[in-house]
């Protein structure tokens, strides 16, 4: 597993307070992890700042499954 | 009660006489407070009058950007922003058949659209602390509307709707929003009222008395206050009973 997909399931483990097996590449933010929209909003603000990248509104709400950030992550970097 | 000490807050419209004391009061309750208006100097008189824990952060609420920027100034000056108070207003009364675009277009631009502004941007910050406090100053003619003043009774409703909603979403974050709704206050405003006026408008409030400045402050320091993490989309009417809604 690549840095960037370590580092963004572990944002994602730390901040819905799931099981960290539950937090596959597939797995969907609010259908499979229980995350809300507000949820949502705060991973993105997270992997902004542990990345340091900026991920625009229109590409954060395409970002809905683990898998979405780390692509998208590992694009920008 | 309502102690603030550690907690950082932004007051718009500081150099005004409710703005004032809304500083003076959070100040009072040990918050260290960021004042802002377009009066600089206005400003830096109320800095130096409350001594330490302060920040003098001018700012035009008719800049877009600026104003999108002033709460991380605020974060930038006093490494937090857990109360932000909207209490910057202006008026541009006339009726309403008289009333230019441009009459309305600005109240609504200073009085709503920045304070959702600030709301926004301060928010990040809240949420990733899970503590905030937002306190919308709202008015009593938000709620009863009054002639003359059809763009200013429609920005304080709008802040009222927009605090409910920003309530009902950050919640979940220990965010309260809530919004202070002045009656009759004693202000440079009523000072330009005649005795005659003057007895018109006591006649139609049962505490008999035009509020204080201190009156709606202390209402900000309740709200602010840890006590008040339960109240959340409320609006509290500091107003003598000149209308109980």
């Amino acid at each position: 597993m690549s840095d960037v997909a370590e580092r963004v399931k572990k944002i994602v483990v730390e901040h819905l307070g799931v099981d960290e097996a539950k937090v596959t590449d597939d797995a969907k933010f609010i259908d499979d992890l229980g995350a809300d929209s507000l949820d949502t909003v705060e991973l993105v603000m997270a992997f902004e700042e542990e990345f340091g990248c900026e991920i625009p509104d229109d590409v954060a709400e395409k970002i809905t499954t683990v898998k979405d950030a780390i692509d998208f992550i590992q694009d920008a970097s | 009660m309502f102690d603030l000490t550690g907690k950082t807050a932004l007051v718009t419209g500081a150099s005004g006489g409710i703005g004032g004391a809304i500083a003076r009061a959070l100040h009072a309750q040990g918050a260290a407070v960021a004042l802002s208006g377009t009066r600089r100097e206005a400003l830096e008189a109320v800095a130096a009058e409350l001594g330490g824990r302060t920040a003098v952060l001018p700012c035009s609420l008719e800049d877009a950007e600026a104003t999108a920027a002033l709460p991380g100034q605020v974060e930038a000056a006093l490494g937090s922003l857990d109360i932000l108070v909207n209490n910057a207003g202006l008026t541009r009364d006339t009726l309403a058949l008289r009333m230019k675009d441009e009459d309305w277009a600005k109240v609504l631009e200073v009085n709503l659209t920045a304070a959702f502004r600030l709301s926004r941007a301060a928010l990040k910050g809240m949420m990733k602390r899970r503590w905030g406090r937002i306190i919308g100053i709202t008015s009593i003619v938000g709620v009863t509307g009054n002639p003359g003043q059809a763009n200013y009774a429609a920005s304080k409703a709008g802040m009222i709707g927009m605090s409910k909603s920003l309530a009902a979403e950050v919640a979940s974050r220990g965010i309260t929003v809530n919004c202070v709704a002045p009656g009759f206050i004693e202000t440079a405003m009523t000072d330009k009222l005649d005795e005659k006026q003057h007895e018109k408008l006591l006649a139609a409030v049962p505490a008999g008395r035009l509020g204080t400045p201190a009156d709606v402050a202390a209402a900000c320091v309740y709200l602010a206050a840890e006590e008040a993490a339960y109240v959340t989309g409320q609006t509290l009417h500091v107003n003598g009973g000149m209308a109980m809604v």
